[in-house]
């Protein structure tokens, strides 16, 4: 059943329409959310797969799963990564309000409509410029509660980070606050779509599933996380402006001082900053966009005093 | 005055960035900073900051500074935004005026804020000439975050008939003003009407507030009149005035009208056939405090915020109880 969950007029012949699809009845109840930010597009591709299992197994799911493809249709139809119009990044709205922007009545509108789901997953998939392996993070606040549930989710990595006030405004936060466990997934690139990352995570939802008692037919095997918190992960960023060339694939393990790569400079042929790994790990986040600033991300190392 | 390359950040194929200060009065004395454009569409903030400059020259020429005082005004921090017609750090989207305090370390915006951040460390007071996030034009006015550091009053020595104060949501705590003050630098949001054109008696306004209040300070001699008594109110006092049908908004009133509960405010109209969709009312009595500027409108967004003419004054006494307990 397609349900909408919210729907606000636009000024010329057109409605804001935020839908969702609905499989299955009673508890417990699964919300699987992606889109937030429009040039996220990994969760696309893990929300189609996943509606058609279940459509073609319906007598294996007891309870609900509630599919929500798109919370920014705005941002997805133009590639915008917040909200067209008002520059906002959708994910720093909630749990918004009623009285508020348009904006904030639909991040209230959604956040009551997942709020009592025995479990949220809300996908991400990195921005255009970085691509990470596929992984959870959590605030460190949060832990006890969901690290227990994350280790079905068969993501390479866990990353437990430090709260911070400005995160509190995100979707997750919000939903967690409201007693409902939310489970943020990074996985991939902006504006494009890694299978073997989207059957991954399918398979980690279906045993999550399968965990709540929702499932039960057969899953494939699946791996526990790394385990991190922010200390042990080693940033690399750009000290020089120019075009990133990697030396390394992404998601191997590197060595401490093991080249990561260059920033060259078309103009004069020349090399203007080597890259180094910090440490020894694995290189989870590794920039695939060129052009590069001074401070531009390059690299994230799980490395160092795991 | 002493004009200054603040820092420099390099760009592939533009020009550096060059931030560039003026500092006006006794070199180490760090009376009052002004920071003006962080996003690339605040042309009035530059512009106010520019004037503000002239103003400061021909006073030190005159002699009209004070030895105590000394003045540091950064017009633009973001040209490589401004010049290519983009509102935020055009090479990742990102808000220079969500990076505060800023990382040395960190990505390319955290590192413009952290080296901004730096060069206005240790002022007395501190004026962010700044832009709404809303679109639309609002009544100039001082916003003053309630960080628990606040202290209203002090702003009034402004001169401006309006005073905000905002209670911070989660998102403020990256913003300049919201550091700003809880690194001990008295700080305001100095709010005028235009953003993406310039507005040149309200920027003259702002210029005249700035110099009137280090005249009440008696850190300058410059003549400027007495301004406005200020209305202290809480941000929440306003009323928002919001559509459930989009459209074509034709305003009926125009910012800062008096208007009556009931009023007919805008219509929202259907944008092809120009039928009347909406009437949008006063829902008290008050003064326009901010419109929509844009001519077409989604349902829900806010088309006007009233300023109420009473409930607001018995918040904004207690808000002074608030500051005196
Ligand atoms: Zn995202």
């Amino acid at each position: 059943m397609i349900q909408e969950v919210v729907r606000v007029p636009l000024a010329v012949g057109e409605d804001l329409v935020i839908q969702k699809r609905r499989i299955g009845s009673g508890g417990p109840r699964l919300c699987v959310v992606t889109g937030t930010h429009g040039d996220e597009l990994e969760g696309q591709y893990v929300a189609w797969r996943l509606n058609r299992l279940l459509q073609d197994n319906l007598s294996h799911l007891h309870g609900t799963v509630d599919i929500y493809p798109a919370l920014n249709p705005l941002g997805i139809s133009t590639m915008t990564r917040g909200m067209p119009l008002c520059d906002l990044d959708m994910n720093r709205t909630f749990p918004g309000g009623r009285d508020g922007a348009m904006s904030e009545l639909i991040a209230a509108r959604l956040t009551e409509d997942i709020t009592g789901a025995d479990l949220c997953i809300d996908i991400h998939a990195s921005n255009i410029f970085l691509r990470e392996i596929p992984q959870v993070r959590i605030n460190v606040n949060t832990a006890d509660k969901l690290v227990p549930l994350t280790k079905y989710l068969n993501m390479n990595l866990l990353w437990i980070h430090a709260a911070a006030t400005v995160l509190e405004s995100t979707l997750a936060h919000s939903l967690n606050a409201a007693g409902t466990p939310t489970l943020v997934v990074e996985m991939g690139i902006g504006i494009r779509i890694t299978r073997a990352f989207g059957e991954q995570l399918l398979t980690g939802i279906l045993s999550l599933m399968a965990h709540l008692g929702m499932w039960d037919a057969p899953v494939a095997p699946i791996a526990p996380p790394i385990v991190s918190s922010d200390g042990a992960v080693s940033f690399v960023n750009a000290n020089f402006p120019g075009m990133f060339f990697p030396a390394v694939e992404h998601g191997v393990r590197v060595e401490q001082g093991q080249k990561l790569g260059v920033i060259a400079d078309p103009l004069t042929g020349g090399i203007r900053e080597t890259l180094h790994s910090p440490a020894a790990g694995l290189l989870f986040t590794l920039r695939e966009y060129p052009v590069v600033y001074e401070g531009s991300l390059i690299a994230r190392v799980l490395g160092g005093s795991v | 005055m002493r004009e200054e390359v603040l820092f420099t950040l390099d760009t592939p194929y533009r020009q550096p960035l060059a931030v560039k200060g003026w500092f006006f009065g006794t070199p180490g004395r760090k009376t009052l900073a002004v920071m003006g454009a962080l996003r690339g569409n605040e042309i009035q903030q530059m512009y106010l900051c520019s004037q503000l400059i002239q103003h400061l020259c021909a006073l030190e020429q005159a002699g009209g500074l004070s030895q105590d005082c000394g003045i540091l005004v950064i017009p633009c921090a973001n040209q490589f935004s401004m010049n290519v017609g983009r509102r935020f750090w055009a090479a990742d989207n990102t808000d220079i005026n969500r990076m505060f305090p800023g990382y040395d370390a960190g990505e390319t915006t955290q590192r413009i804020a952290a080296r901004i951040f730096a060069a206005l460390q240790g002022y007395t007071y501190g004026v962010h000439v700044t832009s709404l996030y809303l679109p639309g034009s609002c009544l100039p006015h001082l916003r003053i975050m309630k960080t628990g550091y606040q202290t209203p009053e002090t702003a009034r020595a402004f001169g401006l008939p309006y005073i905000a104060l905002r209670e911070p949501h989660p998102y403020d705590t990256t913003t300049l003003n919201y550091n700003w003050q809880i690194w001990n630098t008295e700080t305001f949001s100095l709010y005028t009407p235009a953003t993406e054109r310039i507005d040149a008696p309200a920027a003259l306004q702002g210029v005249e507030a700035v110099l009137r209040f280090l005249q009440s300070r008696e850190l300058c001699r410059c003549g400027v009149g007495p301004g406005e008594p200020s209305r202290i109110f809480a941000e929440e006092t306003l009323c928002n005035v919001k559509p459930t049908a989009g459209g074509l908004l034709v305003h009926q009133v125009s910012l800062g009208s008096q208007v009556w509960r009931s009023q007919p405010l805008a219509e929202v109209l259907d944008p092809c056939s120009g039928a009347v969709r909406q009437t949008l009312r006063a829902p008290v009595d008050g003064r326009v405090f901010f419109v929509h500027e844009a001519c077409l409108i989604n349902g829900y967004d806010v088309a006007l915020r009233i300023l109420p003419d009473k409930a607001g004054e018995s918040q904004a006494q207690q808000e002074q109880q608030e500051q005196q307990a």
